[in-house]
């Protein structure tokens, strides 16, 4: 462990605003990515499913 | 009529990779691909962020702002690795005529212009400790902001038409011609007086310290294999709304 506390971790050496908006902002895009491909799978099922009963 | 499976098969009859150009014999393939990435993607995250913020050590000019570069430089890299692939599947697309790799394309639009705004966003994000600024019209930032709206002109493109063949042909043509950018951005820090580095990493050698060097390619590779996952899931989904009137599509939705 290279961090003398776990307060020492999140401040990133006074930059943890730079570090943590840079990972959060990834994490945020997994998330909404992974929203969106869920969503356009279950539309795509919904209107496969349409198109068998037409 | 709906094309049944072996119909769509026959018509590639013959060598093994046409017979996996069809959508419904690749249909399973992509599932296969997507799980396998997604184990990688998860395990290498683990193992490249624990060396990268538990093992690696405080650099000695920037402090610990450094600690984005494991993120900026792997989803700048995949930004141009993906755009390539596009330029790629759209190639064979308008050479062959083959559905499948216009879908591969389009499976891959989205998550390439997720990657360029990511490395756009955690690269102001470093900039303003380092440089001072959160942005500069220099020539690496700029190509980036370009490869940024090639993305998004390609996804409006494709989805402009009704006819989805005319969408496909149109956004080819934005995908190839647009390629031309990517090894812009790349000799972009040697062809012109930048604010941005040079590469810390190129084929035979590199300037960073080991450990440092190990967890960046470990996320590198990490990303990778996200990219590769979030576009199997994209492609299957395009794959389902495309042949939904497919035999062999409506069998396995009612499974």
């Amino acid at each position: 462990m290279i961090w003398e506390s776990w307060s020492a971790f999140w401040s990133m050496g006074g930059r943890g605003f730079f570090v943590w908006g840079s990972y959060g902002a990834l994490l945020i895009a997994v998330i909404a990515e992974l929203i969106a491909l869920k969503r356009a799978r279950n539309r795509a099922l919904a209107s496969a499913e349409d198109s068998h009963d037409a | 009529m709906p094309r049944t499976e072996q119909q769509s098969n026959d018509r590639f009859n013959g060598k093994w990779f046409w017979r996996y150009a069809s959508p419904a014999a690749f249909y399973p393939v992509a599932g296969t691909i997507e799980k396998l990435c997604w184990f990688l993607a998860i395990s290498l995250t683990i193992i490249g962020l624990y060396i990268g913020f538990f093992r690696a050590p405080t650099d000695a000019t920037q402090g610990e702002v450094y600690r984005v570069i494991y993120i900026h430089v792997p989803a700048a890299w995949m930004a141009m690795v993906i755009y390539l692939a596009m330029a790629f599947w759209c190639a064979i697309g308008l050479a062959f005529g083959t559905r499948l790799s216009f879908m591969m394309s389009h499976a891959l639009a989205p998550t390439g212009a997720i990657m360029a705004a990511i490395s756009l966003w955690t690269g102001a994000l470093w900039g303003r400790p380092t440089w001072g600024t959160y942005w500069v019209w220099d020539a690496r930032l700029t190509s980036t902001l370009i490869l940024f709206f090639l993305y998004v002109g390609y996804i409006a493109l494709a989805a402009a038409f009704d006819d989805k063949k005319k969408g496909d042909r149109a956004s080819a043509l934005i995908a190839l011609v647009g390629a031309v950018n990517v090894p812009i951005i790349y000799f972009s820090v040697q062809w012109w007086n930048t604010l941005h580095q040079g590469a810390s990493v190129r084929p035979g050698g590199s300037s960073m310290a080991t450990i440092m060097l190990t967890a960046m390619m470990i996320m590198a590779f990490a990303f990778w294999a996200y990219c590769i996952a979030v576009a199997m899931n994209r492609l299957r989904t395009q794959i389902i709304e495309r042949e939904r009137s497919a035999a062999w599509i409506q069998s396995s939705v009612r499974k």
